[in-house]
């Protein structure tokens, strides 16, 4: 028995369970992965949104954010999420090797992916937090009233099924990555978004999912060696690349490269301190190369862009109050799985906003989570399963292959041409393709252990696609991350977020400010 | 993917099992066995988790083809990314003292992409005009 079940294992799931576990809740984390090495910040390398508590430079830094934020950020927000990375991320200091700020201090704000979830894990341990590693999570259950009071899902070593019952229940799944072979984020199908969904939550900006990161075609890797980079086609000749600043052109000038041919990257304007310090930053990013026999700094070599769907986009869970409260009861959301918006707003919170904010949700979900749970434990009181599709077909049992529905979702919200040139049209073509996989997956998907968890992922990949193309469809205009084509200016009247949702009718609609009040 | 378990230097602590957030690896009796390498996503935490660099990841997310163990050995690649980790070295060891130039070089990649386009695009008197179309 748990007072607090947190479902996922990167670092919006151990921050709430330190939080949680601190506000003196017996807590279990379940993973689809492992907690410690699952998810983006493992392979990765965050650096945090980090600014003194001077009320001028936080007063500055906000207003730079909100305006970045094109009309949909929250500032009140954005200096809760300041004060609290500040004051909770040197306290890994235990369990994490701090470097050298080269003035005689530590450098705090930026932390390596391996030994930061490394600490994190030892963190939670030591506050004795129970985790269940490679323990997904399939559904949600819930009590009488609604009341969502656990988790049930797959132990994958031994198949066996496992059920956990809490007095709350916060999701910390991470975003919805469309199995695009962006490194950490394989599992990352948005399971959390599905299961909130079920239980009767909403979303919020999933139309803001579109961002890429550049790495070699043989494996997607960090891409600080390449922001320098010159690109080349096939035949030697150099490519005209908008550079990375102008942030969607950069993408569109590499995307049409690429649907033309080969595109080869050429390292020899990178920054030369770089060459000798690349391996002591991100020994990962030099065995890929290495290990290939080439030198990054010399050899031309192919690449391509990895997509990162909601992870470096804003969209997920919308949140409706200042506790991370889903609007569901019992159940909160954390992290990547949960909308960004209120701190980046229409634009990509890049690594350092949302990793601030993966630290900062996590802590307050898991210590609102904590205080909820303590007042009210659901003991033995009788509990249903919300999961529907892949867990239990509306029809007949038929083969359903989990692959080729992840490759046609994934397709429809990361190939250039759909996702570079948005217009309503191409999005209104694919919202009738992935209903139609939708239709499928929950009429006839069903399957026992390991290939039940994949149909699920498989479900959860269309449902977010669904969410992302009709919320995409539906804001005819541009407006951060999401560029329209066919609607290429920003609307004034459209400065407000977008909810949606939906299983087997996809939904959006305006979230009208006064609604928000009167909620 | 992961491409080699060397039989020799294995110490079977059961850490790469426990480790791997794909569950590539199987427990058995008297050895860890890679019994779902389709399913290695090429993290290389693995590596980082066995301090007896008994494994060997190949680059590539979609291959597991690797030259022999020893050749691997010999070109010093076998536990590479660990000793550059300084994963298990003391706090104090200074691992990490290079870590905050990541930001500012990133940025200076940035930079240099900016003002080479800006040069391109609005080319000196001199210099012969060029296309600026997208390819």
């Amino acid at each position: 028995m748990s007072d607090v079940l947190i479902i996922g294992g990167g670092m919006a799931a151990a921050w709430a369970a330190i939080a949680a576990a601190e506000a003196g809740a017996r807590v279990t984390v379940v993973d689809k992965g492992v907690m410690g090495t699952s998810g983006v910040t493992a392979t990765g390398g965050p650096g945090h949104w980090w600014v003194p508590p001077d009320p001028a430079l936080r007063g500055e830094a906000i207003a730079r954010q909100n305006a970045k934020a094109a009309g949909l950020g929250d500032p009140a927000w954005m200096e809760r999420i300041l004060e609290l990375t500040w004051r909770h991320l040197p306290t890994i200091a235990p369990f994490y090797p701090f470097g050298s700020d080269g003035r005689g201090g530590k450098f705090i704000n930026g932390v390596r992916g391996p030994e930061y979830m490394r600490a994190l894990r030892h963190f939670a341990l030591a506050r004795g937090v129970t985790i269940r590693d490679h323990h997904p999570a399939l559904e949600l259950i819930a009590d009488a009233d609604g009341r969502v009071i656990g988790a049930r899902g797959v132990a994958l070593r031994d198949e066996s099924e496992w059920t956990v019952r809490a007095g709350a229940v916060i999701l910390a799944t991470g975003g919805a990555a469309f199995r695009s072979g962006l490194i950490g984020a394989h599992a990352c199908t948005g399971d959390g978004h599905l299961m909130a969904v079920e239980a009767g939550a909403r979303l919020s900006g999933m139309e803001f999912s579109l961002s890429w990161s550049l790495s070699p075609e043989w494996a997607s890797t960090r891409t600080l060696p390449y922001t320098g980079a010159r690109f080349y086609d096939d035949r030697g000749h150099e490519l005209d690349i908008a550079p990375p600043r102008t942030g969607h052109r950069h993408y569109q000038a590499l995307g049409a490269a690429m649907l033309a041919g080969p595109v080869w990257a050429d390292l020899v304007d990178a920054p030369a301190e770089l060459h000798g310090v690349l391996r002591r930053i991100q020994p990962l990013t030099v065995a890929a190369f290495e290990r290939r026999g080439i030198n990054i700094f010399r050899d031309r070599f192919r690449v391509r862009l990895f997509g990162e769907g909601t992870i470096r986009g804003t969209g997920g869970v919308d949140l409706v109050d200042a506790e991370c409260r889903t609007g569901v009861s019992g159940l909160f959301a954390a992290g990547d799985a949960a909308t960004r918006e209120l701190v980046a707003g229409a634009s990509s919170g890049g690594g350092a906003v949302n990793s601030a904010w993966a630290l900062s949700s996590g802590r307050i979900a898991g210590a609102a989570a904590a205080a909820e749970a303590l007042g009210s434990h659901p003991g033995d009181t009788p509990a249903h399963a919300l999961g529907q599709a892949a867990l239990r077909p509306s029809s007949d049992v038929r083969m359903v292959d989990p692959a080729a529905l992840i490759a046609r979702a994934g397709a429809a919200v990361h190939d250039y041409d759909q996702a570079l040139w948005r217009t309503g049209e191409k999005l209104g073509h694919l919202a009738r393709t992935l209903d139609a996989d939708w239709a499928r997956i929950a009429a006839h998907g069903h399957a026992r252990g390991r290939a039940q968890v994949e149909l699920r992922s498989a479900a959860a990949v269309v449902a977010n696609a669904r969410w992302v193309v009709a919320a995409a469809r539906d804001r005819a205009e541009t407006r951060g991350l999401h560029v329209r084509v066919d609607a290429p200016e920003t609307d004034p009247a459209q400065a407000r977020r977008q909810l949606s949702g939906g299983l087997d009718r996809v939904w959006t609609r305006p979230l009208e400010p006064a609604l928000e009040v009167a909620a | 993917m992961i491409a080699h378990w060397i039989a020799e230097r294995c110490t079977n602590c059961g850490d790469c099992v426990k480790a791997c957030p794909a569950l590539v690896f199987d427990q058995a009796p008297d050895r860890p066995v890679i019994a779902r390498v389709e399913a290695c996503q090429t993290c290389y935490l693995c590596e980082l988790a066995c301090s007896a660099d008994a494994l060997y990841v190949a680059p590539e997310m979609d291959s597991a083809q690797a030259p022999p163990v020893a050749d691997l050995i010999a070109a010093g690649l076998v536990g590479r990314i660990r000793h550059d980790s300084g994963w298990n070295d003391p706090f104090d060891a200074g691992q990490l003292d290079d870590y905050r130039l990541l930001g500012p070089l990133l940025n200076q990649g940035v930079e240099i992409a900016t003002a080479r386009y800006e040069a391109r695009v609005s080319p000196a008197p001199e210099t012969h005009p060029q296309s600026v179309a997208t390819a």
